[in-house]
């Protein structure tokens, strides 16, 4: 297969294009959402039944209380019903899921990451895809929109503890954002040809004399709301390289640009929230400049078609669907691992060393360009109130960020923030890389061993899902520590920007003077760059040497 | 104890907006897409299953369907998919994942070559990349058109057929125009051996 630049470019070009005419109308629009007093009556209705006092505002560690109870009380019932799969309805005949895996996958949709350490058609019926992983897909996502949303009301509002209800900020976001969007990508997924039914088919081609049953399910209305919730999780073990998740090259772009819709809209509704549209703009430009680089370099390494299996095969061709293209493949391997999405219309595995590796250092930088639903966002702000304090520190002020101080405190917090997943990573996979019992899982030889068992942690506590899916992940100590991985990279990291969101909230404002440093422009654009790239590379560098550089440089 | 009925009444907000909303997302909504689906898209809704000259669903023009034995071995008087890693099952899915320089790949796609250029009588340079890969799905119904074209001698001789008509249904299979710009042009391996099984049924 040839890598086609002119593809490449006009995919690319599309994508630009569509996203800059929609980020505004849906920023808008998500701004107007969270900011509305108003409660439709069915949003009204189901206050009153689930017991939500809709008037009143949480203080930040009630609305963690709340965000951390919801994501506990789902975790239990996605994984009790798992286990009891085989006494309820839509089952498919298959019996309950084993324990680990059912504990590891109600972790993976709870926290937005959907790592499948188990084989759909083989596991789950559509009892269990369709009423809780489904609709864990949406409640995740609305999750980490709700949780920006608090940060940012904590730096608009000033000498409040007040920052929002979770109850309505989640009705919001799930009924009044996600819905309506994942039913009208749905229906047009279905006319690009993905199932929607709830049967199988068995056909017989007489002349050849094949036999097969087709399968069906409610696929379309999964697939939906799998990439327009940065989520990931397929409906079959292949997920989007699969030809009934993702039948041609136009729902392959459709599908990118549906990852992309809600995180790159984010930043207008941030600049909206704050009054000050540069501030968005700024934000948005960082994440358009490392997505277009990192998708760039994607290609780059793809169509270099190393390896020395892809040389005798004549060119790239493993795990590349034929109808996709390579790409169509790039566009979509760097996307997914940008944002938190981990859908795969290819096999990472297979994919050339380097572009393995940049996979893993998209996910590396923390999911920021543009990043999961609201989880780029707040990791973006997260940075830049770090790059306003190396500012600060240049200039010998005390920082400041839209007028509120970033003391101790403050400072406190953000380091730990953007402590907390590379010491995941590393700590998990050093540990496990240790152990032999362990590294039989994966079973690739040399540096790609290691690489796949880095990928895998990687994956885990930047809530991506992606895999290189050579390893086996099903067994108790992978199940458990990819498990402790998803949920520590996902509630650490919420626990911390709500904890910010509380303190900045609690502050007066300062008027802005001569030395503050404007955090909007050029200059503190490629402040916040130079950031989020040193930051994050630095820290993960010597662990992509043992791996995909090591693969992709030596050979 | 302030604070436990606090976390308690939190706790039962929980569990109601949680079933609530399974009610709204879980079954409302893949409900409403499928009523949408079957009024709008029926046939892709359904599995995109197409039909032989009798009648029969034969096949999804979506998904391959390799004419092979159980060994795997694909039925020379056919036109022959790539490899799978699953076998064609469509109740599975799965890529290979061996890495870009793995010996067990690497020694895979080597005895593939050699069997693709014996059956189709062509030198070992003359096999394209997808004919001994297997895709990311091992479903993929799709070859490249260099792959469809040095399969017609085998195929045309099997079935009687004239070559140069084989050759025409190949093209007519062909991606084409912006969906072939922006992907590579493709043949649908399901699809064309329905057409020259008609094809094959006309003529004799």
């Amino acid at each position: 297969m040839v890598f086609s630049t002119a593809s490449f470019i006009t995919q690319i070009a599309v994508l630009v294009l569509v996203l800059a005419l929609l980020h505004k109308p849906l920023g808008l629009y998500m701004a107007r959402v969270f900011s509305s007093t108003k409660h439709a009556k069915a949003e009204r209705a189901l206050y009153r039944l689930a017991g939500v006092d809709s008037g009143t505002e949480q203080s930040w560690s009630v609305y963690l209380r709340s965000v951390l109870l919801f994501s506990l009380i789902s975790i239990l019932v996605i994984f009790a019903l798992q286990r009891l799969q085989a006494i309820l309805p839509g089952s498919n005949s298959l019996p309950g899921v084993d324990p680990w895996v059912a504990m590891n996958t109600a972790i993976s949709f709870v926290t937005n990451t959907n790592w499948q350490t188990y084989a759909p058609e083989a596991t789950v019926g559509i009892f269990v895809q369709m009423c809780l992983l489904a609709v864990q897909n949406f409640l995740s996502a609305a999750v980490g929109i709700v949780v920006v949303v608090a940060l940012i009301r904590g730096m608009v509002r000033t000498t409040t503890d007040r920052l929002g209800n979770f109850w309505v900020d989640l009705a919001r976001a799930s009924f009044r954002i996600l819905l309506p969007i994942a039913t009208v990508a749905a229906i047009a997924l279905v006319i690009g040809g993905v199932v929607q039914n709830f049967w199988s088919t068995e056909v017989t081609n007489t002349a050849t004399g094949a036999s097969q049953v087709i399968p069906g399910g409610p696929v379309a209305s999964q697939e939906a709301i799998k990439v327009l919730g940065t989520n990931g999780g397929g409906y079959f073990n292949a997920n989007s390289a699969h030809p009934f998740e993702n039948p041609s090259v136009f729902t392959s772009l459709f599908q990118v640009f549906l990852i992309l819709l809600i995180p790159s809209a984010l930043p207008y509704m941030y600049g909206r929230m704050v009054g000050d549209q540069r501030q968005g703009y700024t934000v948005a430009a960082v994440m358009g400049a490392l997505w277009l680089t990192s998708t760039a370099l994607m290609a780059w390494a793809v169509s270099s078609g190393q390896g020395s299996a892809t040389a005798a095969a004549g060119g790239l061709g493993e795990g590349f669907e034929q109808r996709l293209g390579p790409a169509a493949s790039s566009i979509f391997a760097a996307s997914t691992t940008l944002t938190s999405t981990g859908a795969v219309n290819v096999a990472h595995d297979s994919l050339p060393p380097l572009a393995g590796g940049i996979a893993m250092l998209n996910m590396m930088l923390g999911e920021v360009a543009p990043g999961g639903t609201g989880s780029g966002l707040y990791g973006m702000l997260v940075l830049a109130i770090i790059a306003v304090f190396i500012a600060g520190l240049m200039v010998g002020r005390t920082p400041e960020f839209l007028g509120k101080k970033i003391g101790p405190r403050e400072m406190k917090i953000a380091a730990l923030y953007i402590l907390v997943t590379p010491t995941l990573v590393l700590v998990l996979a050093g540990i496990s890389a240790l152990l032999p019992e362990v590294m039989v899982n994966a079973p690739a030889s040399g540096p790609h061993q290691f690489s796949e068992l880095l990928y895998a942690f990687t994956s885990g506590a930047n809530n991506n899902g992606s895999a290189f899916g050579g390893i086996t992940s099903s067994g108790p100590y992978l199940s458990t520590m990819l498990g402790l991985a998803m949920l520590l990279g996902r509630f650490l990291p919420i626990a911390l920007v709500l904890g910010l969101a509380g303190s900045l909230a609690r502050q007066r404002k300062i008027p802005a003077s001569s030395g503050t440093v404007p955090t909007h422009g050029p200059l503190f654009g490629s402040l916040l760059l130079g950031v989020t790239v040193i930051l994050t590379a630095l820290s993960y560098f010597p662990a992509l040497a043992l791996g995909p550089l090591a693969e992709g440089l030596i050979k | 104890m302030n604070i436990i009925s606090g976390y308690l009444r939190q706790a039962g907000t929980a569990i109601r907006f949680l079933l609530l909303a399974t009610i709204v997302l879980g079954l409302l909504y893949p409900l409403a897409v499928f009523g949408a689906g079957q009024l709008a898209a029926p046939f892709q809704a359904n599995g995109s299953i197409v039909k032989d000259s009798s009648g029969q669903a034969a096949a999804s023009a979506l998904i391959a369907q390799a004419a092979a034995d159980d060994a795997g071995t694909q039925d020379p008087q056919w036109f022959h998919l790539r490899p799978s890693a699953v076998g064609w099952d469509p109740a599975t899915s799965s890529a290979s994942n061996l890495g870009p320089n793995d010996a067990k790949l690497l020694e895979t796609v080597t005895t593939n070559r050699a069997a693709v250029a014996a059956s189709e009588g062509v030198s070992p340079e003359e096999v394209p990349a997808d004919a001994v890969t297997s895709s990311g799905s091992g479903l993929d119904p799709h070859i490249s058109k260099d792959y469809a074209t040095i399969q017609v001698p085998r195929v045309a001789r099997a079935h009687g057929l004239e070559p140069q008509d084989v050759q025409e249904l190949i093209n007519k299979q062909t991606t084409s125009g912006f969906e072939a710009f922006l992907s590579q042009p493709s043949v649908n391996v399901t699809l064309l051996n329905l057409e020259i099984a008609n094809l094959a049924a006309s003529r004799n």
